[in-house]
């Protein structure tokens, strides 16, 4: 046999498409673009951050030359934004934190926009603030918003089997409360848009760096009265997103505004600054956790009360507690689940979707009282989290379907690497309090892998074109954002059409050419936009082979496709080339091309109104072992080495999903370790990269990353969503770490050296 | 307005003579006025590295120096490194060990580990790691770019 072997691409590391043209610096960001004509708009932020606006002056910055319009909520009218919308992108009456917008400028220039503004002058008569979410719900308390008299943005409630129950089967139980702290994305590329009305048509175009185009697209219309059918969205390459551009901002409505006013187009970028202020943030929570166990190691029941600081507005990040209850009701069996969350409004800058979306707060509680409930019954924390694990088949008390579920692969693939329970054990034995302390820390987690039933639709479009030399274009909804999709649903295609990587071509990043995607979001894009690529290309294939089954005299089950050509299947034999085989189709008498069209559904379903229901069409594991030093002289926590192993249902891209892995890894590191956006009375104290603290290349951890292939039924190719899964467990893991070296537990992050020092010594006294 | 300062110097290899206003940045300059908008603008503030360039073959972050104190130097950006064939092997090796998420923070990253190799030419894990240290990438977690520079060093070193 000398027919040619095809490998296949699935599990190759495969460098991302648009790599070549980033490492040359030719990548247009939205920073770098610029339209002909276009202004400069500039934001004037509140400087109290709980007000009434008494009156604005914007008569000296009109008068300035070069300034062409400066608008306040008086001259447009304001559709309120955001889930509860409870946020007019310009505040005319009142305002409610730091970030908030009272006028807004454009100009020819940058300098002369930024003159403007200082010539803009507000009057405020302040009001009582409030900034610990425990005061928002006392009786009394000031109200931030009239529409929500108890300051409650939202709240969730859920339950399972009968906890009183679960008390009474216990022999240990536990109890504490947990506080998390705030830190936001910090996208190396910062906010911004530009909006693009031309008058006459009514079109609206804009450049903007969404993860969620076609939801924007509808409620830009609703805020802005607009035909939708009106709006197109053009998304630039993306300089990172991690959940941030899941929500419409105010400043996007507010350029478009000032794109109608001026009848020009109008380009707004923050500064790092603004990017620091003005960007959503993950939700600081306290979370009082209750949980019990029988003297065997069985987890009897869960009690959860969680209090987040919504701040002053309500993003889709509100919505976090739908994933927090995930956590608490099913990462284990626990029969008898309560819990309770309540979002709260404060004048601190408003929180929103951070990659993880509440996983990281509640598995950083769950995964601290595994650790002491096994410490309490005399279990190793390895053997008591197995024993109480879910496996396949399993039905969780929330409706969650584990179709396939490789938890108990991940504890042992990540306890066995690590050595961890020998390790625990011997430098548990060595804890102390002096000197420089070892320690080892494990966690799991559990989130969802195949999309999130959340919106009306959960699907993903397709649309696949071959042309007459079997290049191939993917038109796709699915946003690129940095975590490299493009690529997977290029291999994908690849894979099923038989042609290299270099045939193909995706498009991403426009609203009038791709089919509707409900977002980036949910780890969702691989498992989702994957099917749907796959299920195109799957009836390209079928067309294809259908034409060359006629011209070939075989049937189209004989044939396949495989290195550019129609090979027959049985033997890889070249039948004949499929650019030839395009043509013919192409330029005979029938005349056709060969394109196709597909909408991937999952089989997931919708929560209902107890917030039960199989949410998702499949769900990721993870388990992550930490090994960290801890200076007890300085109180400074050095991580050491990282044994992750994740369950991702199939490695498609090897290289690909090791990026998302490290990177998240890395992003969990600096939220235990060093990244606070401390906010004193409503004012974030470090606005800047300077004194808020990111990891830096000398600080990575050695990581040891092991994949558990389960191959999901209904993945693509048997792959499951990764995308938020590596960042979830670290700060739970530190934290247990930080235990077995020095025999403190701390409970609230991050673990900064003062922190970590002044718990050690509170110990000593 | 203030008045223009006459400079001179080369960029990516250029000869170049520009009148600069006093108060403009080296990156404003590269990006508003010469069109070189592969050095990005991360912080303002010298913290994330993503203006990265070269002024006489030492990397600067681009934002902190003023454009008139370029007068006289030789400049370089990710452009004029994007089509030096010597800096080839670096950017294939960012391309291959999977150095490059969002992008962003490429640029500043290529310019800056062409800065290190230039002076550590045998660059192992731990000296590239320091010598990226002053810049920032959300994405990666850095583990991959070290690989591609460490990558790009032994390269070097096999091509001499």
């Amino acid at each position: 046999m000398n027919a040619p072997q095809h490998a296949s691409l699935i599990g190759q590391r495969i460098p991302k498409m648009d790599a070549p043209e980033k490492v040359a610096g030719k990548t247009r960001y939205i920073q770098d673009l610029n339209l002909p004509g276009q202004l400069y708009g500039l934001i004037l932020r509140t400087e109290r951050v709980h007000a009434r606006i008494v009156s604005i002056d914007t008569s000296a910055a009109k008068a300035l030359p070069g300034v062409r319009a400066v608008l306040t909520a008086a001259d447009v009218p304001i559709h309120p934004i955001g889930v509860n919308k409870d946020n007019p992108p310009l505040k005319g009456d009142k305002v409610r934190c730091e970030r908030d917008e009272v006028a807004a400028v454009a100009a020819d220039s940058l300098e002369i926009a930024q003159a403007a503004l200082k010539l803009i002058t507000v009057e405020y008569e302040d009001l009582p603030p409030l900034f610990d979410p425990r005061d928002s719900i006392k009786p009394g308390a000031p109200v931030i918003h009239e529409a929500k008299p108890d300051n409650v943005a939202m709240a969730f409630d859920y339950a399972h089997g009968d906890v009183e129950q679960g008390e009474a089967d216990s022999d240990v139980v536990v109890e504490d409360e947990f506080t998390l702290h705030r830190v936001t994305h910090c996208c190396m590329g910062v906010s911004g848009v530009i909006a693009d009305f031309e008058p006459v048509s009514g079109n609206l175009t804009l450049y903007s760096n969404t993860q969620v185009p076609f939801l924007h697209k509808r409620e830009f219309a609703e805020v802005l009265g607009m035909d939708p059918s009106r709006i197109r969205i053009i998304q630039p390459p993306i300089g990172g997103g991690f959940g941030s551009k899941l929500d419409i901002y105010p400043f996007e409505p507010i350029a478009v505004y000032l794109a109608r006013a001026t009848r020009r187009p109008v380009k707004l970028i923050f500064t790092r600054e603004e990017e620091f202020i003005a960007s959503p943030t993950r939700q600081p929570a306290i979370i009082r956790l209750r949980s019990g166990a029988k003297r065997d190691g069985t987890l009897t029941f869960r009690t959860v009360d969680v209090l987040l600081d919504n701040g002053g507005y309500t993003s889709w990040g509100a919505t976090i507690p739908f994933v927090m209850m995930q956590t608490f009701s099913s990462l284990y069996r626990v029969p008898h689940c309560r819990y309770h969350t309540k979002a709260v409004y404060t004048n601190n800058p408003f929180a929103g979707s951070f990659r993880g979306y509440g996983n990281l707060q509640a598995t950083f509680a769950i995964e601290q009282q595994m650790d002491k409930l096994a410490d309490a019954l005399g279990m190793d924390a390895y053997q008591f989290r197995l024993k109480n694990a879910q496996e396949a088949g399993e039905i969780t008390g929330q409706g969650m379907h584990f179709k396939t579920c490789g938890f108990k692969d991940c504890l042992e693939t990540a306890a066995g690497r690590s050595g961890f329970a020998e390790k625990r054990k011997a430098l548990g034995a060595a804890k102390g309090l002096t000197g420089i302390r070892r320690g080892v820390g494990m966690a799991s987690m559990l989130h969802v892998g195949g999309g999130a039933k959340i919106y009306p639709s959960d699907g993903c479009g397709t649309i696949l074109k071959l042309d007459d030399f079997g290049h191939v274009t993917i038109m796709t909804g699915a946003s690129e954002i940095g975590q490299g999709s493009e690529t997977v649903l290029a291999q994908l295609v690849c894979e099923e059409l038989g042609v290299p990587m270099s045939a193909v071509t995706v498009v991403n990043n426009d609203t009038d050419i791709t089919p509707w995607d409900v977002g980036v979001h949910a780890s969702r894009t691989t498992f989702i936009a994957g099917n749907s690529a796959i299920g195109a290309a799957r009836k390209a294939k079928d067309k294809i082979l259908a034409a060359a089954s006629t011209v070939s005299n075989m049937r189209a089950e004989e044939l396949d496709l495989k290195g550019g050509n129609i090979v027959r299947a049985a033997d890889g034999e070249k039948v004949m080339p499929l650019a030839k085989m395009l043509r013919q189709l192409h330029f005979s008498d029938k005349a056709e091309l060969v394109m196709t069209t597909n909408y991937y559904e999952p089989p997931s379903v919708h929560q209902d109104k107890g917030f039960k229901g199989d949410v998702s069409a499949a769900y990721a594991w993870a388990t992550q072992v930490v090994e960290v030093e801890v200076d007890t002289d300085t109180g400074i926590v050095r991580l050491l080495k990282v044994w992750a192993a994740h369950d991702v249902g199939r490695v498609l891209n090897e290289m690909g999903i090791e990026g998302q892995i490290e990177g998240g890894i890395i992003m969990g590191q600096g939220y235990a370790l060093c990244e606070d956006m401390p906010v004193v009375d409503g004012h974030l104290v470090n606005p800047a990269f300077r004194d808020y603290k990111l990891i830096t290349a000398p600080e990575i951890p050695e990581m040891d990353i092991q994949f558990i292939e389960t191959m999901d039924g209904e993945g693509p190719q048997g792959a499951k969503g990764v995308g938020e899964a590596p960042s979830i467990c670290m700060a739970a893991a530190v934290a247990n770490a930080i235990e077995n070296a020095t025999g403190v537990r701390i409970t609230s992050l991050p673990f900064t050296p003062e922190r970590v020092y002044s718990a050690l010594k509170g110990k000593l006294q | 307005m203030s008045s223009l300062v006459e400079i001179s110097c080369v960029v990516n290899g250029t000869p170049t003579r520009l009148a600069v206003p006093p108060q403009t940045s080296a990156l404003a300059l590269l990006r508003d006025h010469l069109g070189l908008s592969g050095t990005k603008y991360g912080c303002g503030e010298g913290e994330c590295g993503a203006c990265t360039i070269l002024v006489d073959g030492v990397s600067v972050n681009s934002c902190l120096m003023f454009a008139v104190d370029f007068d006289g130097r030789t400049i370089t950006t990710i452009e004029g490194l994007a089509v030096d064939r010597a800096s080839d092997p670096l950017r294939q090796a960012f391309v291959d060990k999977g150095g490059v998420q969002c992008g962003f923070c490429t640029p500043g990253m290529v310019v800056q580990s062409r800065h290190v190799l230039d002076k550590h030419p045998h660059a192992g894990p731990e000296e590239v790691k320091r010598g990226l240290e002053g810049n920032l990438c959300r994405c990666t977690g850095y583990k991959k770019i070290v690989e591609a520079v460490v990558t790009a060093a032994a390269a070097q070193s096999a091509a001499e």
